[in-house]
């Protein structure tokens, strides 16, 4: 085991947890990504590959897949994010490389990314100050890219009253919570 | 404006980066191009005030090139495409 | 406190009393008013002074469209002018003041400009203030802004936040009065995603301001319900307080909601406005309509206003400007007016209708055929002069007058796409065009159905439509029906100081002179006279403009047409726009993995694009920048240093073809670099100049990462992706960018393979022999924690670039300082990043600086000509290539103690300084602590063979000569000996 502690995206040794009412915001600091993103000629291997991993299909174009041990998100065509719990797979990139092998390209990505939580009441008007994707349509299981502060991010609907994962650069996870939390001030 | 984007429906505007001219996909051939083909291709670009076909990147969103037939008095878009597959059907590959 | 205007009833609440401040006299109103319909209850009918000739003046109108009654709300800070008192919503401790006069409003001593106004026509800037030229910036302009102008700026940052936000709808509603509310309840029963907006903050349109029925009850009766039920449902959002400002492309609206512009100061937390884009499909525009006013001379008297805003006063907010009053109309609705009023107990002097066959009414005076002519009055309206049907004078006295000439549609927004409103003969006035913004319809007054009824039924009919919602359509309530024809009647004949456009003062003689000199097309008679310019934009001035130029050019009005609306349908504050956009939050802030451990150790930072980078870490006794970049620099070269270097792009690029994809992005070639290896590779634009530089290191046959500059880490991406999508869309090869992912720092300096053999795990060699110059591989540090190790250098010493996860980048750099204490290891910032590389020559961004090609950068012999590259051909070209192209060289000054600044150019020792002499230019300077001497990069005609050479370096601009020397750009270190060692 090395001997190097992380801190969060936030710059703690803990996750970061602000309430405003009804709503927490939770900072994510347990979460492995991976790229996957099928070679040219192989998307129907990929997929299926890919597929044995998952216990499930990959999800289609603004979806996403909520479950355990894996979850992952549609990024672009043929391209997804998988994610899994970070104690246990840290090592995310190389386990799934080992099984998807030449079908795809796979990069590390954990670091790459800071998430929050928003849980609650009713996270709908949080996310009305945030970002342009119409949460009152959404369900859950649906995922898309958008920009929030102009950051890129992905809004991962658990519930889209109760439930929203945003996921977005990890050096910006300063300007992130601060939209999120003046946002819930605001809103809330 | 709004872009129908052909895999994930209306996107604000907002998410994409504009590029100009999808004529810009057309790179010459670099076995028989002239001089002349080279400089046209950098250089010069159809700004017409009606119907253009234009090249705006998804870059907040799915990272997709898209080659968006819009006219350029009214702001209707007629036409959305990946332009990976135009890039295809003009006979580009490697 | 009493309200001597105060009237019975209304929709105020006399429960809760709200006690304010107007030019510093208490006062007091109640909730549910306005600080016009409170000011008039408190007999204040003078509100401010006009812009040009600071006549008196009160309000005109009970809405968004007011000319006059402009104030600077609140105090301090958050002072905002110009602010209409007819929509400003009455609270507790509100302060306001009037503007646009001095000493005081009542007497104002800039008036004199009345008296002058012979001269001050319109046009009289741009014939007065000609000549001499030179005058007008420090002369004309200043005291034209000074005397001129309306509010002023607290010139204090406002200490308020505003938000964005987004919301999403199948059918928009844009007002919220009877056509409206019949809209959204029809839209809504269908379980359609509804949003009604309504700039007033109480919703009801004309039905609160008048004593209609619908259904045989009160209107308010039905409003209330009407409300009711759309607030239980869960598929409407009821948006009062909200302006719809404009109509952007493909049912994008943006809409401003004053969520705390009617309290004293906005709750913790709270946005004082929210600017909301809408995406709405369809929308439905039931804008109602605006009164017009009839022009007379001196018709802008304080108690002068339109029939309709009397009205409203009365009825809505139970205050009447005096008690004794008069109605101009030339239509049925002015009667309204004198029937409300006199209902309310208020005398009605007269109803003077230019309509020889006006109704007859047995509870006033009706003058039928007569015209009200004059008005008489020092600071508020006494008497109204009139003209009788036949030809005799009378003398009315009267403390208001309300006055109608019809009403307008409120197209604007159906025309911020430009489309044009067409004329209707039947109701003299424009209505909305046949081009609407996709997706929008119009119903009720705004298109021209002035019956309530026709409101109510038209409302519901467009949001069926619109929605495509089947089945009968529910009853229509019962309501009034009158059918409305309006025949034209713009001014009073002979008039002449006749008030058109009450904001920018000008006058039926305005229009006149404006004809007369030549200035007939609408655009040319509104930039002449500044006719329906400012705040209000013309809404209750335009089209008398437009009808009396009409009649001088002897063409009807449509002929004439009109301006064209655009956004923002009423003023917007900037703060809105910016949103939460402020001070560090302009824009998003990145930070480095090492940014907390930086900022322990007092690092100065600099923003490089979004990212906070040190610059550089001064310690204990330090005072000068310089002093901390020297030892920053002498310490890295002596020993050891390590910067943080993670801000560099980084892009993963994989495939089966990602050799030959980077063969293609990169002028050199990279298709034989082996497993293990980096290289430094030169991007082209396509048209041959360098776009961006960096490294790619081969991790496996079929993966590389590549870095980029930090500033064009996304440009580049782009272009990678451009690439690959649109040009080779058949190589097997995928991208995405890792560059937040890994902490990447830079360990350079002799003792950088030492320190990190103490960090590095011992199974990993890492001497020159085992991992030589421009090595690369996986590793693990620390006991076993993934990792990746370069070995390139920027600053020409022997040096690595060592990438760990993020969140052990922090842990990391303190781990390399602890185990570095031994060789006095030293953190250094971009300040001696920025050195070093001077030294040793590496091009950077000032290079790099979109007008350089390879050849220029010294690399031209790197373009592979053996393979194709995004701008390998281009590069090719004559004109990059002559025989005195500009080359890269260092320059030295002979005198070690003097200036080299970046953006000098360079001229010959003798001859002529001018841009015919040019040389080249310095891009690049920095003090050089291994010369001891100033030194700079920069480029020069045919560089490459005038080393030696003596030049002087030039700026004009900041008067700066230097005799130099041409040097090689390598100071330091030439052969690369250090880097290979």
């Amino acid at each position: 085991m090395h001997s190097l502690t992380p801190i969060t995206a936030l710059g703690g040794t803990a996750p970061r947890v602000d309430q405003v009412a009804g709503v927490t915001c939770t900072e994510i600091t347990d979460l492995a990504l991976a790229s996957v993103a099928a070679r040219l000629g192989k998307e129907k291997a990929c997929a299926k590959a890919l597929k044995a991993v998952l216990k499930a299909a990959p999800p289609d174009a603004g979806k996403a897949l909520l479950a355990q041990p894996f979850s992952a998100v549609w990024m672009g065509p043929d391209q997804w994010m998988i994610g899994a719990d970070f104690a246990t797979h840290e090592d995310l990139a190389e386990q799934v490389k080992a099984t998807l092998k030449d079908a795809a390209s796979v990069t590390e990505q954990t670091d790459a990314w800071c998430g929050f939580d928003l849980a609650g009441d009713d996270v709908r008007p949080v996310m009305e100050l945030l970002c342009n994707v119409n949460i009152r349509a959404m369900t859950g299981g649906d995922a898309t890219r958008t920009s929030i502060h102009h950051l890129g991010c992905f809004v991962i609907c658990g519930d889209p009253q109760s439930f929203i994962r945003i996921l977005g650069p990890r050096a910006s996870a300063g300007s992130l919570h601060h939209a999120i939390t003046t946002a819930m001030a605001s809103a809330l | 404006m709004i872009i129908n984007h052909p895999i994930l429906g209306p996107r604000d505007s907002a998410e994409f980066t504009y590029l100009g001219d999808a004529a810009m996909i057309d790179r010459p051939d670099p076995d028989t191009a002239s001089p002349q083909d080279w400089h046209d291709y950098a250089y010069l670009r159809d700004n017409p005030a009606g119907t253009h076909r234009e090249l705006w990147w998804h870059e907040g969103g799915d990272r997709s090139w898209l080659v968006i037939t819009r006219n350029t008095l009214t702001h209707e878009i007629s036409k959305v495409e990946i332009a990976r597959d135009v890039a295809r059907k003009m006979g580009r590959s490697k | 406190m009493t309200q001597p205007n105060r009237l019975a009833g209304g929709q105020i609440n006399r429960d809760a009393p709200l006690n304010f401040h107007f030019d510093g006299k208490a006062y007091q109103g109640y909730q549910g008013d306005t600080l016009a319909s409170a000011l008039l209850a408190n007999n204040v009918r003078l509100m401010g002074r006009s812009f040009k000739y600071h006549r008196p003046r009160g309000p005109l109108t009970a809405g968004s469209e007011e000319p006059n009654a402009m104030v600077e709300l609140r105090g301090g800070a958050r002072q905002e002018p110009s602010t209409r008192a007819t929509t400003a919503e009455l609270y507790h401790g509100l302060m306001a003041k009037s503007q646009n006069r001095w000493p005081s409003l009542a007497f104002d001593a800039m008036a004199i400009n009345d008296r002058f106004s012979t001269f001050l026509t319109a046009g009289f800037y741009y014939k007065t203030f000609m000549w001499p030229a030179a005058f007008w910036e420090k002369i004309y302009e200043p005291i034209i802004r000074k005397a001129a102008g309306l509010g002023s700026l607290s010139m204090k940052a406002d200490p308020d936040v505003y938000d964005k936000g987004f919301r999403h709808c199948d059918l928009l509603v844009i007002g919220a009065g009877p056509a409206g509310l019949s809209a959204a309840l029809t839209a809504g029963r269908s379980g359609a995603q509804v949003i009604l907006a309504d700039e007033d903050f109480a919703m009801g349109g004309r039905l609160n301001s008048e004593t209609l029925s619908i259904n045989d009850a009160h209107a308010d009766a039905w409003v209330a319900h009407s409300i009711a039920e759309l607030f239980a449902m869960n598929n409407v959002r009821l948006m009062p307080r909200t302006t719809v400002i404009g109509a952007f492309d493909h049912g994008i609206y943006g809409a401003v909601e004053r969520v705390s512009d009617h309290v004293h100061i906005p709750d913790e937390g709270k946005p004082r406005q929210i600017l909301w884009r809408i995406y709405a499909p369809k929308t439905l525009l039931c804008a109602g309509a605006t009164e017009r006013p009839i022009a007379f001379d001196n018709n802008d008297r304080p108690g002068i206003m339109l029939a309709s805003a009397l009205r409203s006063y009365a009825n809505r907010w139970a205050a009447t400007p005096a008690h004794r009053i008069a109605v101009f109309t030339n239509n049925d609705d002015g009667h309204r007016t004198a029937i409300d009023l006199h209902a309310k107990g208020v005398k009605i002097a007269a109803v003077v209708d230019t309509r020889l066959d006006a109704p007859f009414s047995d509870q006033y005076e009706v003058l039928k055929g007569a015209q009200v002519i004059d008005s008489k009055g020092r600071l508020g309206l006494t008497f109204a002069e009139l003209r009788l049907a036949d030809g005799s004078e009378r003398t009315l006295e009267c403390g208001a007058l309300g006055v109608s000439g019809g009403w307008n549609p409120n197209v604007h927004l159906t025309c911020h796409q430009r489309g044009r409103p067409t004329w209707n003969d039947d109701l003299a006035a424009f209505v909305p065009g046949g081009t609407l913004p996709p997706g929008m319809s119009v119903a009720g007054a705004a298109v021209g159905l002035f019956s309530t009824h026709d409101a109510l039924q038209s409302g519901a009919a467009e949001a069926k439509k619109a929605l495509g919602i089947k089945g009968r359509a529910a009853p229509v309530p019962k309501a009034e029906d009158a059918p409305v024809t309006q025949t034209p009647f713009w001014y009073v004949e002979g008039c002449s100081r006749a008030w058109l456009d009450q904001q920018n003062d000008v006058t039926v003689k305005d229009v006149k002179l404006s004809h007369q000199e030549g200035f007939r097309s609408v655009e040319h008679l509104k930039r002449y006279t500044t006719l329906g310019m400012a705040t209000d934009q013309g809404k209750t001035s335009n089209m008398g403009g437009l009808a009396i130029m009409a009649e001088l050019a002897g063409k009807a009005i449509p002929e004439v047409g009109t301006t064209i609306f655009r956004p923002p349908y009423t003023p917007t504050a900037i703060g809105a726009f910016g949103g939460r956009m402020r001070g560090m939050e302009f824009h998003p802030t990145r930070l480095t993995p090492s940014h907390f451990w930086a900022k322990e150790r007092g690092a100065v930072f600099v923003e490089v694009g979004n990212w906070l980078r040190a610059q550089w870490f001064p310690i204990a006794g330090e005072t000068h920048w310089r002093e901390s970049v020297d030892r920053e620099v002498k310490a890295t070269r002596a020993s050891v240093g390590v910067c943080d270097c993670t801000t560099l792009g980084k892009i993963d690029v994989q495939g089966t073809d990602a050799a030959a994809f980077l063969n293609k992005v990169y002028c050199n070639g990279f298709a034989k670099l082996a497993v293990g290896k980096t290289r430094y590779g030169l991007m082209l634009r396509e048209d041959g100049i360098a776009m961006d530089d960096g490294t790619a290191a081969r991790l496996e046959e079929d993966h590389f990462v590549v870095t980029t500059t930090t500033a064009n880490a996304a440009k580049v991406y782009q272009h990678m992706e451009f690439v690959r999508q649109c040009l080779f869309p058949d190589m097997d090869v995928q991208l995405i960018s890792t560059t937040e992912g890994w902490a990447q720092y830079a360990v350079a300096g002799p003792n950088s393979r030492k320190l990190l053999q103490k960090i590095v795990d011992a199974d990993h060699d890492i001497s020159n022999e085992a991992f030589p110059f421009m090595a690369c591989a996986n590793i693990t540090v620390c006991g076993g924690l993934r990792a990746r190790l370069f070995r390139i250098s920027f600053s020409g010493e022997l040096a690595f670039e060592i990438a760990v996860p993020s969140r052990y980048g922090d842990a990391l750099m303190r781990k390399l300082m602890s185990e570095g204490e031994e060789f006095d290891v030293t953190p250094y910032g971009t300040e001696a990043l920025g050195v070093m590389r001077i030294e040793k020559g590496h091009a950077a961004g000032n290079e790099l600086n979109g007008t350089t090609t390879a050849l220029n950068l010294g690399m031209g012999r790197m373009v592979s000509k053996a393979k194709d590259s995004i701008g390998s051909k281009l590069s090719e070209r004559p004109g990059l290539n002559e025989e005195d192209a500009l080359m890269q060289v260092g320059i030295k000054p002979l005198d070690a103690s003097q200036k080299v600044t970046a953006g000098g150019h360079l001229m010959k020792a003798t001859g002529p300084v001018d841009a015919a002499h040019d040389q080249g230019y310095v891009t690049s300077a920095a003090f050089s602590p291994e010369l001891d001497s100033m030194i700079g990069l920069g480029f020069l005609k045919d560089g490459g063979n005038r080393k030696g050479e003596r030049m002087r370096l030039v700026s004009p601009v900041t008067n700066l000569t230097v005799e130099v020397e041409i040097v090689s750009a390598h100071f330091v270190d030439p052969e690369g000996e250090r880097v290979r060692a």
